[in-house]
């Protein structure tokens, strides 16, 4: 894929007779991006996380990512969902290996982005010594709104043809939210 | 529970039930590891005490590397969890068994549930159990070496089956070097790098 840093996209002309130049990386990014059909590579206690996510009330519906696809072949999206043991790991690969360009990977939870707390014989410690990962979302398990995130930020890197690493991180509480917080802590503690 | 199972034991195997404890119900035979098939089968087989049920078998590595030999003679416990389910009664029959070549017979015989357990207790322990029909690692992988829940199994060896990746890819871990928090294990200080 190739590198495109600027994607320009003009609308020119107005109401129903418009047109728009663009990039057609840029397009096919677009087009990417709204039709990922995952493969759920569920092997532990975050696969109810998973199945959370995908159940109407978070609904990756959403994102125009509900197509399951237990085939890799057909599959887009890989989510590592839960802790990947020694013994796995072969069948992570291959999985991976039969899936077809392009194709994206995202590590769901603690265990898959690092081991999490499996610090030994068994565990693999981060599935990125196997196969690329493309985004990271930590938490045992992470929260449905922290997968959604998740995929928004790998749409956003299809978007731009982007393949390096993202980390969904704790990020500094935007100006003015802790003054909102601060009130309402003390409209709670009001008897 | 019941001692009914201690005395019966007693009683027909002498000085070769080499301890009994009762501890709230829990009623613990240690037998010699000569005997340890015939006792199982009288377990099961006499009609009162009828433990038909297999409960549990495992074992428990007693050495601490850092001051025991490891093959000191009682380093392994081998233990077997049996129960009535007709007397409503249980037994733990335990034997201990030599840090060197640890051999028992196996008691399929007698519970062919047996089966998994033995062969999970070869696998992490490398007891080797004899009369096993089908003696192979249960839950690692034919390439692993060693037997990682003995206590001289290094804490942070790995064995992995897919070469890792090394870092030069285009895509990196999730953490830096000074992210996470690394975990204090206790490791053997000729291990420590």
């Amino acid at each position: 894929m190739a590198d495109v840093t600027h994607l320009e996209t003009r609308t020119l002309g107005g109401g129903e007779s418009g047109f728009a130049t663009t990039k057609f990386e840029a397009l096919l990014g677009w087009a990417r991006k709204y039709s990922l059909f995952q493969y759920p590579f569920a092997t532990a206690c975050c696969g109810m996380e998973f199945f959370s996510t995908a159940s109407p009330r978070y609904d990756i519906a959403r994102f125009g990512a509900e197509a399951p696809r237990f085939s890799p072949r057909q599959s887009d999206v890989l989510w590592v969902v839960g802790t990947i043991s020694q013994r796995q790991a072969p069948v992570l690969r291959r999985v991976y290996e039969q899936m077809t360009e392009p194709k994206w990977v995202i590590a769901f939870g603690t265990c898959a982005s690092c081991g999490g707390f499996y610090d030994n014989y068994a565990t693999v410690p981060g599935i990125d010594k196997i196969i690329p990962v493309d985004v990271f979302i930590p938490g045992c398990p992470p929260r449905p709104e922290a997968v959604l995130d998740g995929l928004m930020l790998l749409q956003d890197k299809i978007g731009r043809c982007d393949r390096t690493p993202e980390t969904l991180k704790n990020t500094a509480l935007p100006d003015g939210a802790e003054e909102a917080l601060e009130k309402l802590y003390q409209i709670r503690m009001k008897p | 529970m019941s001692k009914l199972i201690l005395e019966r034991l007693k009683a027909q195997f002498g000085d070769d039930i080499l301890a009994v404890s009762s501890f709230r119900g829990d009623d613990v035979a240690v037998v010699k590891p000569s005997r340890w098939l015939d006792v199982a089968r009288f377990v099961h087989d006499d009609p009162r005490c009828d433990c038909t049920y297999f409960v549990d078998l495992s074992a428990i590595d007693n050495c601490d590397p850092r001051t025991d030999e490891l093959d000191m003679d009682d380093r392994f416990e081998v233990y077997v969890i049996a129960y009535s389910v007709a007397k409503k009664h249980r037994v733990r029959l335990k034997t201990r068994l030599s840090g060197d070549e640890p051999r028992i017979a196996s008691v399929i015989p007698v519970w062919s549930g047996a089966n998994w357990m033995e062969r999970e207790v070869f696998d992490m322990f490398g007891v080797h159990f004899e009369g096993h029909p089908d003696e192979r690692r249960i839950l690692t992988y034919d390439e692993f070496k060693g037997h990682p829940l003995r206590k001289d199994y290094p804490a942070n060896r790995t064995q992995p089956l897919v070469e890792y990746r090394d870092g030069t890819f285009n895509k990196l871990g999730p953490f830096l070097q000074d992210e996470g928090m690394p975990l204090n294990r206790s490791v053997l200080p000729d291990e420590r790098q």
